[in-house]
């Protein structure tokens, strides 16, 4: 991992040759750190932590069909919580919002890949991965459940939860990460000064800092960047926009055309890119659009919903053929 | 006055007025000895390799030190909260103690203040140095611009902690400034003329130790510990709001603001009897700073430290109480998790080892009470350690929990603080009187039986 393989590479009449034969493998007797951002995020609360509340986390949900398919799938009307904070952000024209089908997503991570290239996330190599500083806007979390001997595997991509009530926003000196009228939790790359705040503050853990200047002048190299999107310079906080140049140029494109932005006009980089088709991007204040359907799933629930940060992101819960422990189930 | 009696003198060896001028000022009149110039050179090396440290680091990128995408904060806020607190016992004996008309003030009150604003420099440049781009430190403070007149949030912690530790640094520093006028005249007047006495007599502001004059100050300083002593609170009440405010488990809490204050001020004697033991030795200052300085200030050891204490019982008891599943675990965590080290080097130095200062013997011992104050200033530095790493390190999701482990940057940045702090300690031994001559001329014949005053 983290090593060039192109020289193993072979050029055959013309076509790449992605095999060699005559390989020997022997021990050379050193050691090295794996650079992998898989295994850090495989970990459940270690045995003798487990606190009385529960070891469990409601992170990852599980269901049966049938309760899935009770009321016909549709969620039953939550009563709203009280607050004391006024309502002080209305989302007047749009509201947008993603839906995340964990029962659709086998953890094939094409959407980090897809993610990268479209937000120009610099590639930070093997030394900073094994210092866990991997920049990627969107994670695949790995958890298991079940026996040890045949555990049950969830994947869930984890990426900025664009929260109503975002912790990072109140908590930046300099109003660098502020909210949107459209429901976006926005970064300001220029005015951020890398107090790394937001990020501690952030329950999930997707904001990502630009250690070093990792962008370089290269002309060749930096022609594979994609021109709508900022080049983030060192010492400033980055974490995924809902891609936000595509919602602005769809946004622009409905305006040019005088006609509102259609339902699936705006197709998040991940979204587009996700084979099993788990991610739905759209906006909540219409009413007929996908999201906004997905959202009154039956299966819908927010990561970390009880400390009341109002996610932007629904998950739906796993179909499970029967959950161990009554018909509810939380991993993690 | 029976009571006042039976207490020790506040200056031992009945010293005439003269004596105590003399006693005072002798040092900053000769040539360094061989013991400051060696303490000298060991605090300038290390400032030295800090400064060394903090130029790759501003120059590389903060990404030198040890941190990760889980754990955003470490050594360098570890060491501003540790610096601040320090910096606390200066204005709590300095302000506090002066209004409560506590006379044995008059032997610490001047290094201590000395302590807190060096104290307060070493914190203050590290808020600066841990950001990502810290040429734009200064966009955190309201300032008329053209960027659309663009604000700070005042909702951030942060910001309010800009405000709070420059106002503390102004307030302190002119506390300390107008307490030193009367003794900067009297350097200025045993002076011989040449360029020291012209120094003097600029900073003394001309003094002339007349009726009025002495009226007119003694108003200025009482007003000044007024408005100093709301700042011993505030100061650390809102560098806890950066943890309290935060919605992080472990760093949730509504005890924070006066958990951090009564740690700080406990961090504060302990350094302050650290430096004073030394300087009472290497200068000549026993019968100022004596057996019932080292009593009271232990006995503040005591009370702070049982307060901590106190404090981490409460965590650990309102994290089980409160049936929070993160909150009870971040605690298990730093009892029994990979940090468990640094969590029982905390409780050990700062709740188990004052306590032995109960015995009035141990008490009265300068060498025990030095390496007491040694182990509470390692415990307090690990108290914050804990309270930052540990909770960031395995938060909500364990999928994003991560280890966190300092480079030599980070470690050569913590020894550059010390240094600064030395080395500003022993210039001031050098060049300001360490002891308030006019004050404590005034407490002379305190508790000295059969000696009317």
């Amino acid at each position: 991992m983290g090593v060039n393989a192109a020289p193993l590479l072979a050029l055959d009449h013309g076509a790449v040759r992605y095999f060699r034969a005559g390989a020997r493998l022997s021990k050379t007797g050193g050691h090295t750190a794996l650079a992998c951002t898989q295994e850090h995020q495989s970990l459940t609360v270690p045995e003798k932590l487990r606190p009385a509340a529960g070891a469990s986390r409601p992170i990852v949900r599980e269901t049966t069909l049938e309760a899935a398919r009770e009321n016909g799938g549709v969620r039953s009307k939550e009563p709203p919580v009280p607050e004391l904070w006024p309502p002080d952000h209305p989302f007047t024209t749009h509201h947008w919002a993603m839906v995340v089908d964990l029962n659709a997503c086998n953890g094939c991570a094409a959407c980090v890949v897809a993610c990268q290239a479209e937000n120009n996330i610099p590639v930070v190599g093997k030394d900073e991965m094994r210092r866990k500083r991997e920049m990627h806007w969107m994670r695949i979390d790995r958890y298991y459940s079940g026996s040890p001997e045949n555990p049950l595997v969830a994947h869930q991509p984890m990426f900025c939860q664009q929260c109503d009530n975002a912790p990072c926003e109140t908590v930046c000196p300099v109003l660098a990460t502020t909210h949107s009228d459209e429901g976006l939790n926005q970064m300001t790359y220029n005015r951020c000064i890398g107090t790394r705040y937001c990020a501690n503050n952030c329950p999930y853990k997707v904001r990502h800092f630009n250690w070093f200047e990792y962008s370089r002048e290269d002309r060749l190299a930096n022609l594979v960047l994609n021109p709508d999107v900022t080049v983030r310079s060192r010492g400033v906080m980055e974490k995924c926009t809902f891609c936000v140049q595509r919602i602005q140029d769809a946004k622009i494109e409905a305006k040019r055309k005088g006609r509102p932005v259609h339902d699936g006009d705006i197709r998040t980089a991940c979204q587009q890119t996700c084979p099993s088709k788990a991610i739905v991007f759209g906006d909540l204040n219409d009413k007929e659009s996908e999201v906004a359907r997905l959202m009154d799933n039956r299966r819908r629930y927010k990561v970390l919903e009880e400390i009341n940060v109002k996610p932007g992101v629904g998950y739906l819960k796993i179909v499970r053929p029967e959950v161990a422990g009554g018909e509810e189930k939380e991993n993690g | 006055m029976a009571d006042v009696a039976l207490r020790p003198p506040l200056v031992a060896g009945h010293k005439r007025l003269a004596e105590v001028t003399e006693d005072i000022c002798r040092p900053m009149e000769r040539w360094p000895g061989l013991a400051w110039w060696a303490a000298f050179v060991v605090a300038f090396s290390m400032l030295m390799l800090g400064v060394t440290a903090v130029t790759y680091e501003i120059a590389t990128g903060i990404g030198t030190w040890g941190l990760n995408t889980t754990v955003g904060w470490a050594f360098g806020i570890t060491n501003f909260v540790f610096w601040i607190g320090i910096g606390h016992a200066g204005t709590l004996i300095s302000a506090i103690l002066f209004l409560f008309r506590q006379r044995w003030r008059t032997g610490v009150n001047r290094a201590a203040e000395a302590m807190t604003l060096f104290a307060v420099m070493c914190a203050g440049i590290f808020p600066v140095i841990h950001l990502g781009r810290p040429w734009f430190a200064y966009w955190i403070f309201p300032y008329p611009n053209f960027r659309g007149s663009l604000w700070m949030n005042y909702r951030s912690p942060l910001a309010w902690d800009a405000f709070a530790i420059s106002t503390y640094f102004i307030i302190s520093a002119t506390f300390w400034y107008v307490g030193l006028i009367p003794d900067l005249a009297t350097v200025r007047d045993r002076a011989n003329p040449g360029l020291r006495k012209k120094i003097f007599t600029i900073l003394s502001f001309g003094w002339d130790g007349g009726y009025k004059t002495w009226n007119r100050y003694e108003m200025v300083y009482l007003l000044l510990a007024g408005l100093c002593t709301p700042l011993v609170v505030s100061v650390h009440t809102i560098v806890s709001w950066d943890f309290a405010t935060a919605v992080i488990p472990g760093w949730h809490a509504t005890i924070f603001p006066p958990y951090f204050v009564a740690g700080a001020i406990f961090s504060g004697m302990a350094m302050v009897l650290t430096l004073m033991i030394i300087a009472r030795k290497v200068m000549g200052l026993e019968a100022y700073i004596n057996k019932r300085h080292l009593d009271v200030m232990s006995k503040l050891i005591i009370t702070t430290g049982s307060i901590v204490g106190l404090a981490y019982l409460t965590e650990f008891f309102t994290a089980q109480y409160g049936s929070n599943r993160y909150e009870q675990f971040v605690f298990l965590n730093r009892a029994r998790g990979p940090f468990a080290w640094a969590y029982w080097t905390m409780v050990s130095c700062n709740v188990l080892t004052p306590q032995i200062l109960w015995i009035r013997k141990i008490r009265n011992s300068w060498t025990l009470v030095f390496i007491i104050t040694i182990f509470v200033n390692i415990g307090m530095w690990f108290e914050r350690f804990v309270i930052i790493v540990t909770s960031l390190h395995r938060d909500y999701l364990p999928a994003s929990w991560a280890d966190y482990r300092p480079t030599s940057v980070e470690i050569a940045t913590l020894i550059g603080s010390f240094g600064l702090f030395f080395t500003l300690f022993l210039l001031f031994c050098r060049v300001l009187p360490v002891i308030a001559i006019a004050e404590i001329k005034g407490v002379l014949k305190h508790g000295v039986q059969g000696e009317a005053h």
